[in-house]
Parts: C-alpha cells; structure tokens; sequence
C-alpha cells in the first residue's frame, strides 16, 4: 500500500491550519471541533461537532477542512461529517485555544458556572478582573461583549456552554 | 423504525421545524428596528440560532427521506405547515420596507412565553426515544438557556418598569399571546402516537410545568395566572392566518426567482 504512511497524527497536523474564520488566531482542533478522523485507505472522514447550531461558519469551515486535507498526499476523498452527538461544550478549548482567543482579544470561557448562572472572566489585555458585561450577545452567536473598567477597553468573551446549563 | 413510528416523528419533526422556522423570520424582520443597538445585536443572534435550529429538524426529516431541507423550509405552501399560529402573526401593522409600525411589548412577550414552552418540550424531547431528536436536543438545550434568560429579563423589566404605557402594552400582549399559545403544546390529533412511541410527553403535562415557569414570574410582577388558549385555531391541523401567507410570500421571494440556482 502505498498510503501506509498516512496517519491521523498527519490529518491533526493540517487541521491545524484551518482557523476559525471568524477568528484567525485559533484552529478548529483547538476550538476543540474535531470529534474524530477515520481513514479508509486514500478516504478520509473528519467528524466536526458545530458550536452553535447556526453558525453561518460552518459551511466554510467544512470546505477549508476539505481543501486543508486534500493537500496531504495519498488523501483521495474528503468528507467532512457535523455529528449531532456529542455536544460541543466550552471545555473543549484547549490551552493553546485559549492563549489564541486572548491574542485576538477575546476572552476564554470560565469553566464554572456558578448555581445562579453567572460566570466570570478577566480582561483579555490587562488581566484585570474589573469588568462590566455589556450584552450576552455578541458580533458572532459564540461571542459576548464586556468592558474594562480598568483599561477602559471593549472586549469580547466566549460564552460557556456547560452540560450542566 | 416501523412504519407507525416513523410517521410520527416525521409529524412531531414538521412541527417543530416549522415552529421555529416562521418564529425566527418574525425575529428576521426586527433587525435594525429593535429598541436599542444591544439589543438588535442580541435579537438577531437568537434569531440566527433559532433558524440554526429549524434547520436541523428539517436536516432530520431529509435524513429521513422527506425531500431537500431547503426545499422544505421556502417551498411548502402555507396549508401544509403546522407551526402554532401564535408565532405566524406578523410583528405589528405597516410594512419592513416603507413605516413598520412593530410593537415591542408583543415581541417580548412573544419570545418570553414560547421560549419558556420551547425549553419545557426540549428538555422532554432530551429523553425522546428517537436518539437523533434527543441528541439535537441537548445542544438546543444549551442554547436556549441564553434565550430564555434574554427574554424573561426583558419581560420582567417592562412588566416591573412602573410605566404607564409599557405595562398598558404588555398586558395587552400578554392576553393577545396567551389565548393562543396553547397552540404551541399542541401535537395536532397525533398526541396518542407521539406519547405511544415515547417522542415527547403528554401535551398536558408539558402545558401544566409551562403554566409552573411562568407562574411566578407572573407573580412577581403583580399579574395572576393566564389562560393558555387556542382562540384562532391550531396550526398544527393546517389552520392558518393569512399572515403566514404574506410570510412566505415574502421570505421566499428571491428563492420563488430561480429554485434551481445555486447559492
């Protein structure tokens, strides 16, 4: 076989370079979208799980994911498969995410909810924990919008998506 | 799947796909028109995950063979839909394009009162015996949560505002959304199926632990209970307004152009 050499690892590799399109500084495996990678010899099956139901980024997301895996040697056909289950959660952002989302100014999403549904995080330039949450809702359906009483800047964070909600 | 049972996910699947179809258009037609830039920024994000989610319950009925999810969203004529009337009425008098003329107290109270009946019957659905419904519900869940947050806070501050005109307009939305919401619990004759193939609870059951949410919030504002009714008659049997009618006119008007273009 002349695809032998062809592992996951290498697939995980070029899914690196897919960024989110509405946020360039982190990748879908860091935002923690891909579920699994199946390879049947030169076929190659990526199984996402969409963070909100109607992204409008999905669909570029797939075909970047597409056109990122076609690039690899011996990859024939690329599926691009958005499962229903599991649900994508907030805690699937990796470390490496969350130092991208902080470099593009948007907070990473607290891991605790308290019992009363609030939450919170710190400013992404200065670390302060003077904030103000400005609107739940934001530019993107997976963004809020907060302000830093303590460098007076806007900011965005990523909203929690916890089982538990 | 026999074939009993997949026809009764298909009906439930139709209703709940339509539901939050025509609710999210109603929710379209504010963008820019809200009371403030906030709040067009939180209305329209609810409203893009509320047509996220009509789109994958009709992702589910293409899965099962019922045609392009598309095609079952923009080309199925207004007899043929089975969303609750309630959410079909248009926003207020006049037009998007020339002076619309949308009332607010109707929206919130709109939103409030389905998102409450929309979480009561997902949180069911999480247990329903059709796994892909019950999968999808739980992400739905999760989603919804912020809806329903968004919505009650807004009720509650217009209702407790201590102004004149927005409780005089909230409490005629009020009466005008709940003789009609029961509408939303109804499965529209197929009750026995649904319930048999374990899809989702007894309607009644479901109405009872809505009247429970809203209760006390109704409370708390100084209201009593409401009567949840089905004054225009129940959209699932196909009864409509001529307002869903100018809906769909209107939502698929470009789509009506050229159905074989390619977007």
């Amino acid at each position: 076989m002349t695809n032998r050499l062809l592992t996951s690892a290498d697939i995980y590799k070029a899914l690196e370079d897919v960024k989110d399109p509405e946020i360039n500084t982190v990748s879908v495996v860091d935002l923690g979208m891909v579920e699994d990678v199946v390879i049947e010899g030169s076929h190659i099956t990526v199984k996402m799980l969409p963070t909100f139901l109607g992204c409008p980024a999905l669909p570029i997301i797939q075909k970047n994911v597409e056109a990122a895996v076609k690039t690899l040697a011996y990859a024939e056909e690329v599926k691009v498969e958005f499962l229903h289950s599991p649900s994508w959660t907030s805690d699937r952002i990796s470390e490496k995410g969350k130092a991208g989302l902080k470099a593009f100014g948007i907070s990473p999403p607290p891991k605790h909810m308290a019992e009363d549904g609030s939450w919170h995080v710190d400013c992404p330039y200065c670390g302060s924990t003077y904030v103000t949450l400005d609107n739940i809702f934001g530019p993107t359906a997976c963004r809020s919008i907060l302000y830093c009483r303590s460098c007076k800047n806007p900011f965005e964070a990523m909203k929690p998506m916890i089982k538990t909600m | 799947m026999s074939n009993e049972e997949t026809a009764a996910v298909k009906e439930l699947l139709y209703q709940l796909a339509d539901d939050d179809f025509i609710h999210s258009y109603r929710g379209s037609e504010w963008l820019g028109l809200a009371p403030h830039i906030e709040e067009d920024v939180a209305a329209s994000s609810i409203t893009q995950d509320t047509m996220g989610h009509a789109a994958m319950f009709y992702q589910l009925l293409e899965e099962l063979d019922e045609g392009d999810a598309n095609q079952l969203a923009h080309d199925r004529p207004a007899s043929e839909r089975k969303n609750a009337i309630i959410l079909e009425l248009e926003n207020g008098p006049g037009h998007y394009m020339g002076e619309p003329a949308y009332d607010w107290a109707f929206a919130v109270v709109r939103n409030y009162f389905y998102t409450q009946a929309k979480m009561i019957k997902i949180q069911s659905l999480q247990s329903s015996s059709y796994q892909p419904l019950a999968d999808i519900a739980v992400k739905v869940r999760m989603e919804l949560y912020y809806h329903l947050l968004h919505w009650k806070t807004w009720f509650i501050q217009l209702m407790g505002s201590g102004h004149e005109e927005a409780m005089t307009r909230m409490k005629a939305a009020i009466e005008k959304t709940s003789s009609d919401i029961r509408g939303v619990f109804s499965y529209g004759g197929h009750h026995d199926s649904f319930v048999q193939e374990g899809l989702i609870e007894d309607e009644a059951v479901l109405l009872e632990r809505w009247q429970q949410s809203v209760t006390p919030v109704l409370e708390g504002v100084g209201l009593g209970n409401v009567e949840a009714g089905l004054a225009l008659g129940d959209g699932r049997k196909g009864i409509h307004t001529k307002d869903l009618e100018t809906a769909l006119d209107t939502l698929r008007e470009v789509y009506a152009i050229d159905k074989a273009a390619t977007w």
